[in-house]
């Protein structure tokens, strides 16, 4: 789960990592309200979970009651790089001396963890990182050894962090392993991390992304859920429990596991089809997920054929098919739909689903095969 | 003959009770031919469940029994520990199927490992297991898609594009040495690699079929290892190739960021690499029962 700014700036806090005081404002009035308590100036956010706002007109200074109403109004439905602005955070406007970048994050292929700090952070860091790598200094973190104070002086130092930042950001860097490492982030970023006029060291932005699997032993991220300003279908999808992403074809997909749902988007386009949706319902698929996979492709009014395709491992071919009867008896399906069934007891659940009228259903032996028909039907029905 | 798992792999099941995942899996497992010779849970030591001998630890357990492999199915808060304590008594095959660990707790995990238990190999978590055709098959992968006598050994991120590739070849009369579902979360215990080493020492093994997914940048690794160390044909597909860039597809490995990690750089790595890349599980399969013609 991805964070906005400003409830990544919430997470920062519990570890101790400083930020500017700020408040959340959803319209103009509420924004002009809360610069007018913070005091000016105030700097106008745009709170959207996505990166480069700033050079995208979403991050605007403000001197007076005036100008915070002309920002909070040109950024409030402002749309950047596809999100929509619907929230603003106002904070209070700081007195930049230097712009740092730091972040932690898993390196896969290492399979250690990555402290990244830069002395050139700011809104033009990935030019940085593809021009000049050097200037990111970079150290692994083994997860047994955590990350101590002397190695995150070890990695201002490498960085070239001006000397009267080096014990305020180091100090900072360890807060920042410790909300990556307890707080389960899979990415815990600060760009920028400024020094600022005073000499104070604090976290200007803040790019937190959640690991959902941790989310068992983290109560507290429930303040984070429900904020998401997402595609209906996935919300819908999302409130079924299912792993859904929208695309913009006709051929509304159906798989079980997430490797086989990409290769059937895959295949689809591959015959001349267009997928309207990756869908996995995960290994089980039982009746009640196949009713509510079918009921989530159904609320797409751009699908014109759906292709359920099931490999059956654990789940048996026969449970798929009465699932699959069972689901159609539920919800009235607008597209007619081909399934493609194989692996353990296929060919009782292909004869199960021979019950179900050809105009409503059709069995194929292999995906391709299906993968066709689906998009034939979809053509003939576009 | 097949790699990391045989006809002579004793194995015991984590967390074993009368409705417990592992036992329902390890009790397929065992109809397969799979040597299931015990289970473990600290509330039922010495009761015997479904003719299978339980233990309150994996210690005593494997000296008891001598286990050589260990089975793990037990949810993700509890599946780090059990993965220790098997490494601990000196289990040298480790199973973890476990789906929805926390990338912290599996980083921790393979790195403690890595350093204290360079004996022991894990393979996943959240993977369909292992199966070596006719000898052995730990996980969840149902047996009778497997085909047994050689010559492709099978390797695969994805789980059910595991089954597919597996199905394809059997249904073209096909034969595996083992497949091996390496799973997909971002820190895997056993990598593409790990997999290839062994394949390619694996006599039996003449061809390798090697399943990826968008993600990461294990297929590109993969690709540069083959190019200096597999002499052996390889085919591959990633799945993913449709996928729209900066969206996760469910899986936590499958997340594409810029061009690297997309299956079109991974598909180009591969074919860099001498292998032969198909574009569905189909084509895959086709391509293989083309390269084992040419075996001779
Ligand atoms: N509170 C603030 N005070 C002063 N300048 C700010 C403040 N917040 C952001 N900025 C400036 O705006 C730039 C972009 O803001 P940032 O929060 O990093 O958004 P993004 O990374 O999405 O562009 C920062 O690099 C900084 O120069
Ligand atoms: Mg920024």
């Amino acid at each position: 789960m991805d964070l906005f700014e400003y409830q990544g700036k919430q997470y920062f806090a519990r570890f101790g990592i400083p930020t500017s005081p700020g408040a959340v404002a959803d319209s103009v009035e509420e924004a002009v309200a809360k610069a007018e308590e913070l005091g000016y100036p105030v700097v106008v956010k745009a709170q959207v979970k996505v990166g480069g706002r700033g050079k995208a007109g979403g991050v605007k200074l403000a001197a007076n009651a005036e100008e915070a109403r002309q920002h909070a109004q040109a950024i409030l439905g402002m749309d950047i790089k596809g999100h929509v602005v619907h929230r603003l955070w106002i904070e209070r406007a700081s007195d930049i001396a230097k712009e740092y970048y730091a972040s932690f994050t898993l390196d896969r292929s290492a399979k250690l963890h990555l402290c990244m700090v830069s002395a050139k952070g700011g809104v033009d860091i990935e030019e940085v990182a593809a021009t000049d790598p050097g200037a990111i200094a970079r150290r692994h973190v083994d997860p047994v050894d955590g990350f101590p104070l002397e190695a995150a002086r070890e990695v201002v130092a490498a960085a070239g962090l001006d000397e009267a930042a080096r014990e305020p950001a180091a100090a900072l860097l360890v807060q920042l392993w410790d909300c990556y490492d307890q707080g389960d982030c899979d990415l815990a970023e600060i760009n920028p991390l400024i020094l600022t006029t005073d000499g104070r060291v604090h976290a200007l932005d803040a790019k937190v992304s959640l690991d959902d699997n941790a989310a068992f032993r983290h109560p507290e991220w429930a303040e984070f859920a429900g904020t998401e300003t997402e595609d209906p279908r996935e919300k819908l999808a999302k409130e079924k429990g299912l792993q859904y992403v929208g695309l913009d074809g006709e051929v509304g997909i159906i798989a079980n596991g997430a490797g086989l749902a990409m290769s059937t988007c895959d295949v689809v386009e591959q015959v001349g089809g267009k997928p309207a949706n990756f869908l996995d319902i995960g290994g089980g698929a039982n009746a009640a997920q196949m009713a509510n996979a079918l009921e989530v492709i159904n609320a797409d009014p751009k699908v014109r054929a759906i292709f359920i395709n099931i490999f059956g491992g654990i789940t048996r071919g026969e449970e798929v098919a009465n699932g699959i009867v069972e689901a159609l008896g539920r919800v009235e399906i607008a597209s007619p739909i081909v399934v493609r069934l194989d692996g353990t007891n296929a060919e009782e659940g292909r004869r199960i689903l021979a019950q179900v009228p050809p105009d409503r259903l059709e069995s194929r032996p292999t995906m391709i095969e299906a993968a066709r028909r689906a998009a034939e039907l979809a053509r003939q029905r576009a | 003959m097949s790699i990391f798992v045989n006809a002579e792999t004793t194995v015991v099941i984590q967390g074993i009770s009368p409705t417990s995942q592992g036992l329902y899996h390890g009790l397929r497992n065992r109809a397969y031919g799979t040597k299931v010779v015990a289970g473990t849970n600290p509330k039922r030591g010495g009761e015997t469940i479904e003719g299978i001998p339980v233990f309150a630890s994996v210690a005593e357990a494997v000296k008891a029994t001598g286990a050589t492999a260990s089975f793990i199915s037990v949810p993700p808060p509890a599946a780090p520990a059990a993965i220790l304590e098997a490494a601990e008594a000196g289990v040298p095959f480790i199973v973890c199927i476990t789906e929805g660990i926390p990338a912290h707790d599996e980083a921790r995990v393979y790195n403690r490992l890595r350093r204290e238990f360079p004996g022991t190999r894990l393979l996943g978590p959240n993977c369909p297991g292992i199966i070596s055709a006719g000898q052995c098959n730990i996980g969840i992968t149902s047996g009778d898609i497997a085909l047994p006598g050689g010559p492709v050994g099978l390797v695969s991120r994805s789980g059910t594009v595991f089954y597919q590739a597996m199905y394809e070849l059997t249904q073209k009369g096909i034969g595996q040495t083992t497949g091996v579902g390496i799973g997909g979360d971002p820190v895997p215990g056993t990598s593409f690699i790990d997999v290839l080493q062994a394949f390619e020492a694996d006599p039996e093994t003449k061809a390798i079929l090697m399943i990826g997914e968008i993600g990461g940048s294990a297929e590109e690794e993969a690709a540069a290892f083959i190019k200096e160390h597999v002499s052996k044909p390889v085919v591959a597909y990633i799945a993913g190739v449709t996928a729209p860039p900066g969206r996760k597809m469910g899986h936590a490995g499958a997340i594409v960021s810029g061009s690297k990690g997309t299956a079109k750089a991974k598909m180009e790595a591969l074919a860099a690499a001498g292998v032969l890349v198909a574009q569905n599980p189909t084509e895959a399969g086709e391509k293989m029962a083309e390269v084992v013609r040419h075996l001779g």
